[in-house]
């Protein structure tokens, strides 16, 4: 419990085309092992930019990222896949599943990829996963024939079956009908609860991000404002 | 370590698009084939043109020319007022024979890099047809060496060869010569020595090579006959022809033997440098073409897979995200692509195999080749080998160049973009 499970300092990102514009300036906090955070704000005001730079997918920033109290700055590109692949579970604002193959493989994958289990473990862990996000009736269709809700659904699945550190959602609720968004809440913080998963989720639901354990609000590339809720 | 894992991948966006997939394997396809039809027809058409002259020429002839002797007896007075000033020298009367050849042919059976020796002499003759002489030139030739060293068996059009040994006084006319005698097999033709001699031979077969210039003049007899034309003793041979077992040594025994046996010598590479230019850039042209085939076909597969990766780019984008380093996108594409190239070329062998099957049995009857009834062509596994390297080698860098785009793929663009 003592290395956050993520920890950023100093970060601050720059656009350069057309002009170059400060969108992050400095933004320092930590998340730490079991917490469910918003991240809440203004479009334009940097949220997705910072998710992508903690996400380890956005390379080009200056300030340190710590991943497990591994710091991020030096990796190359593949050991950061590594990363992604080991600790870090994302679920996207659209569900991003591969058509050509079933939601049990879609949920598979990135275990595939990590390569410590045994085919059989994996599918039987896939099966686990979509059990608890209540899918396990569709896991042999193709992604396209599932509702939008239960494609997020597959997606939160494929992004726990690592068991990753943490957990990043960039608007996980966004395209979903309020029901569904409540059940993807409660997986989420289920996720947290029980799991022991640290969640940094951006949103722009003020009603989601109200039943998180602490709320980052953002302005012009800056934390504003930090709330623990405890809800 | 995750090559079943992203074979399935590239397996699965393979069949996505089985359709480009098949129309880009099928270009691979008729390129090997073509490749390989056009090499084995190539290859063969060019071993029957150069076997045409080479598997009748000598790999070694020895002869000895008549030509002045390279140190006249004047040159050898040493004394006082040495210039000469004599032209117009003769050579004294003696034949190109070869001196002692019967020692000469013995050494040379024995010796272990020839394969097999065939004396003969040649003589000059006139045909007479009624009042009219034709010139022509009468080999007396060891029929059973000759045939076994220099297939002359398969250019024996009519009647059997063998007969020139146990018929007496027989001939081999060339074919043209026959036709403008008006003779046959078993007719009678009567020849004049150049020393006048009139001799009359029965002919036993004929005799077609294919130039025309060489059937109209050249005919064959067995050596005794020859040297009975001649007036000369049956140890009178004008050329001993060497068959090496490796031709290439040929330029150096030549050398050996002129030196050690005081002949002539002229080697194969040296009568025909010719051939073995026209054999090279035959060669080169039908690699170019094949070569071309496979480089358009290589062309499709980066078209389709430059397609493939715009199509897929939230896959790729996907894959980066959950944990697949930029290598790994980059092999994907490259297995997709080497996919093609292996499927592709595999039929590609098969079908070229097929398709030169095909052509070695179109009909083909060569005048100048009789022994020819069908086109030729050289199933050398070499053609295979170089068919299947040059369709791998090929569809991986057709596959590299957009494979390397994919693997530069930024997942945050194509994220955020939607």
């Amino acid at each position: 419990m003592d290395t956050p499970a993520l920890e950023a300092r100093q970060i601050t990102k720059y656009f350069d085309d057309p002009v170059r514009v400060q969108v992050l300036h400095g933004l320092t906090f930590a998340l730490g092992r079991g917490e469910f955070a918003a991240v809440v704000g203004k479009s334009g005001c940097g949220k997705s930019t910072l998710l992508y730079i903690l996400s380890t997918m956005d390379t080009m920033y200056e300030g340190d990222l710590l991943i497990d109290g591994v710091p991020m700055r030096d990796k190359r590109e593949a050991e950061l896949a590594r990363v992604r692949n080991e600790k870090i579970g994302f679920v996207f604002q659209f569900h991003y599943l591969l058509n050509e193959f079933s939601v049990l493989r879609n949920v598979m994958l990135p275990a595939e990829k990590l390569g410590k289990l045994s085919s059989p473990e994996i599918e039987h862990r896939a099966y686990e996963k979509l059990k608890i996000l209540g899918i396990e009736s569709e896991a042999l269709k193709k992604p396209n024939q599932l509702s939008g809700g239960q494609k997020q659904r597959v997606a939160i699945a494929r992004a726990l079956i690592n068991d990753p550190l943490i957990i990043m959602g960039d608007e996980p609720t966004g395209n979903l009908d309020k029901k569904n968004g409540e059940v993807v809440f409660d997986i989420f913080k289920e996720l947290a609860e029980t799991y022991h998963q640290a969640l940094l989720i951006v949103t722009h639901d003020p009603e989601f991000a109200a039943k998180t354990h602490r709320i980052i609000e953002m302005e012009d590339g800056r934390i504003r404002n930090e709330l623990a809720t405890f809800s | 370590m995750n090559l079943p894992l992203l074979y399935d991948v590239a397996l699965s966006l393979l069949l996505a698009r089985w359709r480009q997939t098949l129309v880009a394997a099928i270009g691979v396809t008729f390129s090997i084939t073509m490749f390989i039809a056009l090499l084995s027809f190539m290859s063969g058409l060019n071993q029957l043109l150069d076997g045409l002259v080479l598997n009748r020429t000598p790999h070694v002839r020895l002869y000895n020319e008549v030509k002045p002797a390279p140190q006249q007896p004047i040159d050898r007075y040493t004394g006082r007022r040495q210039h000469n000033f004599i032209r117009s020298i003769k050579p004294s009367d003696e034949l190109p024979r070869i001196h002692n050849a019967g020692a000469i042919i013995a050494a040379l059976r024995h010796d272990p890099r020839v394969r097999g020796v065939a004396p003969k002499t040649q003589a000059q003759v006139f045909y007479n047809v009624g009042t009219i002489d034709l010139t022509g030139t009468i080999s007396g030739i060891e029929v059973e060496q000759e045939d076994r060293l220099f297939a002359f068996g398969d250019y024996v059009v009519a009647g059997n060869p063998l007969n020139l040994k146990t018929v007496a006084n027989s001939i081999i006319l060339g074919k043209a010569a026959a036709d403008l005698m008006l003779v046959g097999v078993g007719d009678v033709v009567q020849i004049t020595t150049v020393k006048g001699n009139r001799v009359q031979l029965k002919v036993v077969g004929l005799f077609q090579s294919g130039l025309l210039e060489v059937d109209k003049v050249q005919s064959y007899t067995s050596l005794a006959t020859a040297q009975k034309l001649l007036g000369e003793a049956n140890n009178y041979i004008t050329d001993i022809q060497i068959k090496l077992h490796d031709f290439t040594l040929a330029p150096r025994l030549a050398e050996e033997y002129a030196q050690r046996y005081e002949v002539q010598a002229m080697d194969i590479e040296t009568a025909n440098s010719d051939f073995e230019t026209g054999t090279t850039i035959r060669t080169l042209i039908s690699y170019a073409v094949g070569v071309t085939l496979l480089i358009v076909a290589g062309f499709g597969i980066y078209n389709i897979l430059n397609m493939m990766i715009y199509e897929k780019m939230d896959t790729i984008a996907i894959l980066k995200a959950i944990g697949f380093a930029g290598r790994d996108v980059q092999r994907l594409f490259v297995a997709v692509a080497l996919s093609i190239g292996l499927s592709g070329g595999g039929v590609g062998l098969l079908f070229g195999f097929g398709l030169s099957a095909l052509i070695a049995r179109v009909p083909f009857h060569p005048a100048a080749l009789p022994t020819v009834h069908t086109f030729p062509v050289n199933f050398d596994p070499l053609f295979y080998g170089i068919g299947a390297v040059f369709s791998l080698v090929t569809t991986y860098l057709a596959g590299y160049f957009p494979a390397r785009k994919a693997s530069v793929v930024d997942p945050v663009v194509i994220i955020r973009g939607k």
